[in-house]
């Protein structure tokens, strides 16, 4: 080891020891501070940001509620009708999970254990429709719903939603039950259960941990999804969920960005909260595999 | 799966091998234990994959087959309700498609928003999960911090980032005007180029694209951190100690011990948000409308669907869209497929 070698060692350490402060404060400026900026405009008024649009804090005299107050209160009396979103926006999500769930356990659980005929054909393919765009979705499921006169209903958006879902759920899963012994299956039939006694009364409750996490990702997405809400919904406003109504919002002029903020606020806190509640569980359950790999 | 499987069969192996059993017993197991054992788990195997894939069938992929054949047949909304499912054959829409306006630039618009999302976030989510390797005081609290703008509903964040770059009333306006001078507030989201100077040359930068892969980048880094940090903890402690033995700088440790034990899954999660971004809707339809230089391909279907009520030509510019992203990921597996294998 020469000299040399040794400074080039020290000076990288140093740097680098340096530089990674640097990445942390960083990574906390980007990922905190816009969602701070999004609770500091939502208790504001107009005035208030239109005078200072550069203040990083809301003073005593300038804080106000009345934003989440026009938000929230139903349009009947002057507000935005938010509470009825919300409620349409939690009965497509949990709608969806609970469908996706069921779609997707007996497949995943019958590709990740049990041999069967065509078992790595259809593996692949639950795979590959993973990979296919939403955007090719669309225009067959508008054309297709606007025949059923499906179109403007929850339930229809709910099993696009399940569209979506179930190839990533599916994924989720088998990657959890391969990792449940075998031997504890074998074990069940002995004791006489069957397939779908040992799968309900064995591997569902050891696979609790997974199909939580895999629920919570499908919520995320069903919660948080756009597009086809913005496809199947746009006509009628009693239907919207939030996601939809907050956009629609914002292109009414009269509504004001701290207002628009409070609904964001509003929009965001149920899948925080869900998230921060189950985090260790959902990040596992997205990357168990991936160090594997 | 495989681990379960082969080990069932060693054991069955086994339990036949060690010495040729005396006839009668032989007929007798036979009959006792299967021809029907993988008969049954066969029967089982398909029953309980059977309403999957149904639900996948019906859902994803029946839907899919139509939009080929949307594609080629002339298919307005209004008289989708009375048209049979065949019929009206024609190739006007992959003419209407690839002759419209537009239709190259946003082709062009489309490849550059994604490679530079893609390298974006996977290497900011590289340069994250480097970072938050070692455990310091306040990590788990930045760890989760750090996955929000990923769980984060799009409206929201897209309103936050609208709002913070308005040129009315952003902060970031606010803040360059007083922190760095800028003379005039800067229209984040609708110059389609802004002029700069450097050094005395001008040139101009695309800055609303700029921006949308900015966000892109932004919203799908934590992704990529959580999946490269979960490999980063799977590496072996002692390699690194060894290297640091023999001398090796944190530079060569990351280049010869750490990187290619995480190629394969950078390689994946490009390849993956690759596709996602690809088809990406939400996010410039959002920020922009898909104005000032950001129109991608994915916009374009929605303003066939919704503006012209074309199905036909929806159809069509998705399954164009769909075939581009084929071909892509199709050269991509030819020339780095390999590779990657080799190297996990």
């Amino acid at each position: 080891m020469s000299p040399l070698s040794m400074t080039r060692t020290q000076f990288e350490e140093r740097l680098f020891g340096v530089l990674r402060w640097v990445v942390i404060a960083f990574l906390a400026v980007i990922t905190i501070a816009p969602f701070y900026y999004m609770v500091l405009l939502s208790v504001k008024s107009i005035d208030s940001l239109l005078l200072d649009p550069g203040s990083l804090w809301v003073s005593a005299k300038e804080f106000t509620l009345s934003t989440y107050e026009n938000v929230l209160k139903p349009q009947s009396e002057g507000g935005q009708g938010f509470l009825q979103l919300l409620l349409n926006s939690a009965l497509v999500s949990l709608g969806t999970v609970a469908l996706t769930l069921i779609a997707a356990v007996p497949g995943a659980y019958a590709i990740s254990r049990l041999k069967f005929f065509g078992n790595r054909q259809i593996s692949a393919m639950f795979l590959a429709v993973y990979m296919f765009p939403a955007t090719l979705l669309a225009v067959p499921l508008f054309v297709m719903f606007a025949k059923l006169g499906l179109s403007s209903s929850l339930a229809g958006l709910a099993i696009v939603y399940v569209a979506q879902t179930v190839p990533v759920s599916i994924y989720m899963l088998k990657n959890y039950f391969v990792t449940i012994p075998y031997s504890i299956e074998e074990a069940a039939a002995l004791d006489g259960c069957s397939r779908l006694q040992a799968l309900r009364k064995v591997i569902l409750p050891l696979a609790l941990p997974s199909l939580m996490a895999t629920g919570l990702y499908v919520f995320m997405i069903a919660w948080n999804e756009f597009l086809f809400a913005l496809l199947f919904l746009a006509a009628d406003p009693e239907k919207w969920t939030v996601s939809l109504g907050l956009a629609q919002l914002s292109n009414g002029i009269e509504v004001s960005k701290t207002v628009l903020m409070a609904g964001s606020v509003v929009l965001t806190i149920p899948v925080i909260l869900l998230f921060f509640a189950a985090e260790r569980l959902l990040t596992e359950g997205l990357t168990s595999g991936a160090d594997k790999s | 799966m495989s681990t379960a499987q082969s080990g069932a069969t060693k054991r069955r192996t086994a339990a036949t091998t060690p010495e040729p059993p005396p006839a009668d017993e032989q007929r007798q197991r036979k009959k006792s234990r299967p021809p029907s054992a993988t008969g049954r788990e066969n029967r089982a195997g398909l029953a309980f994959v059977t309403p999957t894939f149904v639900v996948v069938l019906v859902v994803v992929i029946l839907p899919i087959l139509w939009t080929v054949l949307l594609a080629f047949q002339n298919a307005k909304l209004v008289d989708i309700q009375d048209m049979g499912l065949l019929g009206n054959w024609t190739l006007d829409n992959f003419t209407q498609v690839f002759s419209s306006a537009g239709f190259w630039s946003s082709l062009s618009t489309t490849l550059v928003y994604t490679v530079g999302a893609t390298l974006g976030s996977v290497v900011l989510g590289l340069i994250a999960a480097l970072a938050l390797r070692t455990p310091f005081r306040g990590r788990g609290l930045l760890r989760g911090a750090m996955l929000l703008p990923y769980v984060a509903p799009v409206v929201a964040v897209a309103f936050v980032w609208e709002v913070a770059l308005s040129p009315q009333y952003g902060i970031v306006n606010e803040w360059g005007r007083s922190l760095f001078g800028w003379d005039d507030p800067i229209a984040f989201l609708s110059t389609r180029e802004y002029e700069v100077g450097l050094l005395g040359a001008h040139f101009d930068i695309p800055l609303a694209l700029l921006t949308v892969i900015a966000f892109e980048t932004w919203r799908y880094f934590p992704f990529a951190f959580l999946f490269i940090l979960a490999r980063l903890q799977a590496v072996p402690g002692g390699l690194e100690e060894a290297a640091k033995v023999d001398g090796a700088t944190p530079l060569q440790r990351f280049r010869h011990i750490l990187l290619p034990q995480l190629m394969p899954v950078m390689a994946l999660l490009c390849v993956l948000r690759f596709i996602m971004t690809f088809n990406k809707f939400d996010d410039v339809y959002l920020l922009t409308n898909g104005g000032a230089g950001t129109e991608v391909a994915a916009v374009r279907v929605y303003d066939f669907l919704t503006s012209r009520y074309d199905v036909g030509a929806a159809a069509a510019q998705a399954l164009v869209l769909a075939a581009v992203l084929m071909v892509l990921l199709g050269l991509y597996f030819k020339f780095f497929g390999k590779k990657v294998q080799e190297e996990s």
